[in-house]
């Protein structure tokens, strides 16, 4: 648990640790500097921009996988310092780098995925920037991305909590950049921007818990080192576990914000607005799994209090049975992936909840692997498609065949789309690999992982595993028909009749994500306990000894192929190509309206939360900063207080000091001087007659008043 | 020796004779000699009294003003010429123009 500098004759490279940050800092800072440049001057700027992020995020994999090496032969890790940052009195917290065994396994994780979806990002931008219109946004992408990385490492190798929330500030960040991309289009040209802000200002909310949890360990244990509060951690929690309870419990506040949990879950769907390798890496992969990290990173907090750990069990089952049924009512094929990330998410944060830590962080590797798989295959999708618009709209023979093809053509609606299997030969392959983990069938990666979490939730909280395992039926479900959708049966428009398969920049990545997906299991099979025995290092006694439960497996693999049959029953090409050929007016959106109609309403519809939200949160919110702008700020403030009282009365003010002070007092004594010395001096003139004799006279006179005078006294 | 009532008597005689005469005549010169007449009769009284207690400081001051009464009419004699000189006349009721 706690570590220390040993001397050692393996081969160390804890070191090294700094470049995981320093490359991709390097790899955005020249492209900020050249890549305008380069993409205007060279026929292969895009490569070249392109592959500097990608080989600056490369390089932080192979950095990290250096780390893993050291840390085979060091297994309590090392903290490395780098920079000293505050230091106020007692307190201090520093840049420096927990090489554990936790924090390196979330560094290969975002490095492996992170480095595969910027190659992807070469082939996907390319189209994508052209089909937006705006060729110059390519190298803003990918600065955007290696800015993701930076603060993504920060995030997961901090050694103290304030600088984990840089990090997670950080990629907060990139996440409201990223969805907002192509801030001018979307919705009424601004539906990416506000699906941005809706991401920021929600997971603000929960960043505030987060603050709220800082303020209350700094209280606490008057530091923010992970070492020293785990260290005083038991005997804090003896003195006083309502504290503990505070702060796991604000903790979980920005779990819900940052891995999109009830009840804050609301901006994720909206995040599919960006660009489809952001939806991978972002929204998928890396950032929301940082609350997980999070929790896990928290564990010696979290085994003291069980009624967090109660609670964050609960919001992350309901929330993973919640999305998954709201993702079989999608027909949009990102927002099916978005809302069965946020139940996937919920699978790991009730895992990490409930103790399981490893089985939280096994899910979230394997997860990471088969969603980042999925959301980038879905990209392929949706280009493919567009490649067929696209294609058809340069060909006038086959655009006056096809009148489907209307402005407001979707190609992310799986609607307009089946039959993609023999036309995006790779896309599908990958795509199946990345749907049957996802649905947990055995051997691929999704089944190890959910299973672990399965077992453990049937040990622990069985309530919780019941709501785990319909979950889980429902996310074989609703992947059976999102498949059948896209690529059996025939081809439900022009555009996916004509859809073309992508290029090996963009499929390579995809085939190597599959082969991680197929092999991502082996890090955690049961009898091993790879992982489990490799986080022991780092997580000591809050690690769970995972079994594995022969009854369970079975039994949701049993439901899981269940569930595929269902979906299968629902959506063969056969029984869908005949509801499909129904009149447009006769037939429903989708055949499970036939069977169970208000409730797929219900799930098609978000259970009308979004909805909810506005009336009791937002339009009242709204109305208070109406009513603080328009009549408190605005008629109080602007118009009564500063026009009227302030700046009114200065002038009445100043009109008194000029008008009555300064022309009536002041200027009045100048001038009555000055009209009293004339008046004098009018009187005293005509005693001025120009006559000496009179002159003398009066000197005579004067003489004899004064002699007088002087002879009478 | 006669008694000094009959020098000062005549010194006031004198005194008031050069006074009415600067008052009354308009001639400039008969002015200027009405003013020597009165410094004369100062004179007259200042010896007299010189005489009368037998004391120096009387007859000294005499000089003092026979000095300055030279001085004074030359100075005098000048502007008279002067103002004869642009105005063709010495009657000092002409000469008003620093009338206020």
């Amino acid at each position: 648990m706690f570590f220390q500098e040993t001397v050692s004759q393996a081969p160390q490279f804890f070191g090294l640790v700094p470049w995981i940050v320093f490359f991709p800092v390097i790899g955005l800072l020249f492209n900020i500097a050249f890549g305008g440049m380069i993409l205007k001057r060279s026929p292969a700027g895009e490569k070249i921009v392109g592959w500097v992020a990608s080989i600056a995020s490369g390089l932080t994999f192979v950095v990290s996988v250096l780390l893993l090496v050291s840390l085979l032969g060091h297994p309590e890790g090392m903290v490395v310092p780098l920079a000293e940052w505050i230091k106020i009195g007692s307190f201090s917290a520093n840049w420096s780098f927990q090489v554990d065994t936790l924090s390196v396994v979330m560094m290969l994780v975002v490095s492996i995925v992170g480095t595969l979806i910027h190659i992807y990002s070469i082939g996907y931008m390319h189209e994508d920037v052209r089909h937006n219109g705006d060729p110059g946004r390519y190298g803003r992408f990918f600065v955007f991305m290696n800015l993701f990385i930076v603060s993504m490492m920060i995030l997961v190798s901090a050694d103290n909590y304030l600088m984990l929330f840089v990090g997670w500030e950080g990629v907060g960040l990139c996440s409201y950049l990223l969805i907002g991309f192509w801030y001018d289009k979307g919705e009424d040209g601004i539906g990416n921007a506000v699906a941005g802000k809706k991401a920021m200002i929600t997971t603000r909310i929960g960043d505030v818990g987060m603050l709220l949890a800082l303020f209350a360990m700094f209280w606490a244990f008057g530091s923010l080192d992970f070492n020293t509060i785990f260290a005083k951690a038991p005997q804090v929690a003896a003195a006083s576990p309502v504290i503990i309870l505070l702060i796991t419990l604000f903790m979980l506040v920005a779990v819900t914000g940052k891995s999109a949990q009830i009840p804050l879950y609301v901006w994720l769907p909206d995040a599919m607005a960006g660009p489809t390798p952001v939806s991978a890496l972002i929204h998928a992969a890396t950032m929301v799994t940082a609350g997980v990290y999070l929790v896990a990173r928290s564990a010696d907090l979290y085994i003291l209090e069980p009624q967090a750990q109660f609670m964050v069990t609960l919001v992350g089952s309901a929330t993973a049975l919640f999305a998954a049924t709201i993702a079989v009512g999608q027909f949009d094929i990102k927002k099916v992936l978005a809302y069965s990330t946020v139940s996937q998410l919920g699978f790991m944060v009730a895992a990490v909840g409930m103790g399981a830590f490893v089985a939280g962080m096994f899910h979230l590797v394997t997860h990471a692997f088969f969603k980042g798989l999925l959301f980038l295959s879905a990209g392929s999708v949706i280009q493919g498609v567009e490649r067929g618009a696209h294609h058809i709209e340069h060909d006038p023979k086959l655009k006056k065949q096809s009148k489907s093809l209307g402005p407001d053509f979707d190609p992310q609606d799986m609607r307009n789309m089946g039959g993609l299997r023999s036309r995006m030969k790779v896309t599908f392959w990958v795509y199946l690999i990345g749907a049957i983990s996802l649905s947990g069938l055995p051997p691929l990666a999704g089944f190890w992982s959910k299973d672990e979490i399965l077992a453990e939730a049937n040990k622990l909280y069985i309530w919780a595993y019941v709501l785990l395992a319909i979950a889980a039926i429902f996310t074989a479900f609703y992947m059976t028909r999102q498949v059948l959708m896209v690529f059996f049966g025939k081809p439900r428009s022009a555009a996916a009749e004509h859809a073309q398969e992508s290029p090996p920049v963009m499929t390579i990545p995809l085939m190597i994500l599959a082969g991680l997906t197929v092999l991502g299991g082996l890090i955690n099979l049961p009898e091993f306990h790879t992982l489990e025995h490799w986080m022991e290092h780092t997580l000591g006694q809050a690690i769970h000894k995972a079994e594995f439960v022969m009854l369970v497996a079975a039994l949701s693999t049993v439901l899981a192929l269940l569930a595929i049959v269902a979906g299968w029953w629902f959506y063969n090409p056969r029984r869908y190509e005949a509801f499909w050929a129904e009149p447009a007016a006769k037939r429903p959106d989708d055949p499970l309206r036939r069977l169970i109609g208000p409730l797929f309403e219900l799930w098609k519809n978000k259970y009308w939360i979004d909805e909810l939200y506005w009336a009791a949160i937002l339009n009242p919110y709204i109305a208070l900063s109406r009513f603080l702008a328009d009549v408190v700020d605005w008629r109080f403030w602007h118009d009564w207080f500063h026009d009227q009282a302030l700046f009114g009365g200065f002038n009445r003010l100043t009109g008194l000091l000029a008008g009555r002070i300064d022309l009536g007092i002041i200027d009045g004594i100048a001038n009555g001087l000055g009209t009293l010395a004339q008046r004098v001096a009018a009187v005293l003139r005509s005693v001025q007659t120009g006559f000496v004799r009179n002159y003398a006279l009066s000197i005579f006179l004067g003489v004899v008043i004064i002699l007088g005078y002087l002879l009478l006294r | 020796m006669l008694p000094i009532e009959y020098y000062t008597g005549l010194s006031v005689i004198l005194f008031t004779l050069g006074a009415l005469g600067v008052l009354i005549r308009r001639n400039a010169l008969i002015i200027f000699m009405s003013i020597e007449l009165m410094l004369n009769s100062a004179n007259l009284a200042f010896v007299s009294f010189a005489r009368s207690y037998e004391g120096m400081s009387g007859q000294i001051f005499v000089f003092f003003v026979i000095a300055v009464a030279a001085a004074e009419v030359a100075v005098g004699l000048a502007l008279i010429v002067a103002i004869f000189h642009t105005k063709r006349n010495i009657d000092v009721d002409q000469i008003n123009s620093m009338k206020g």
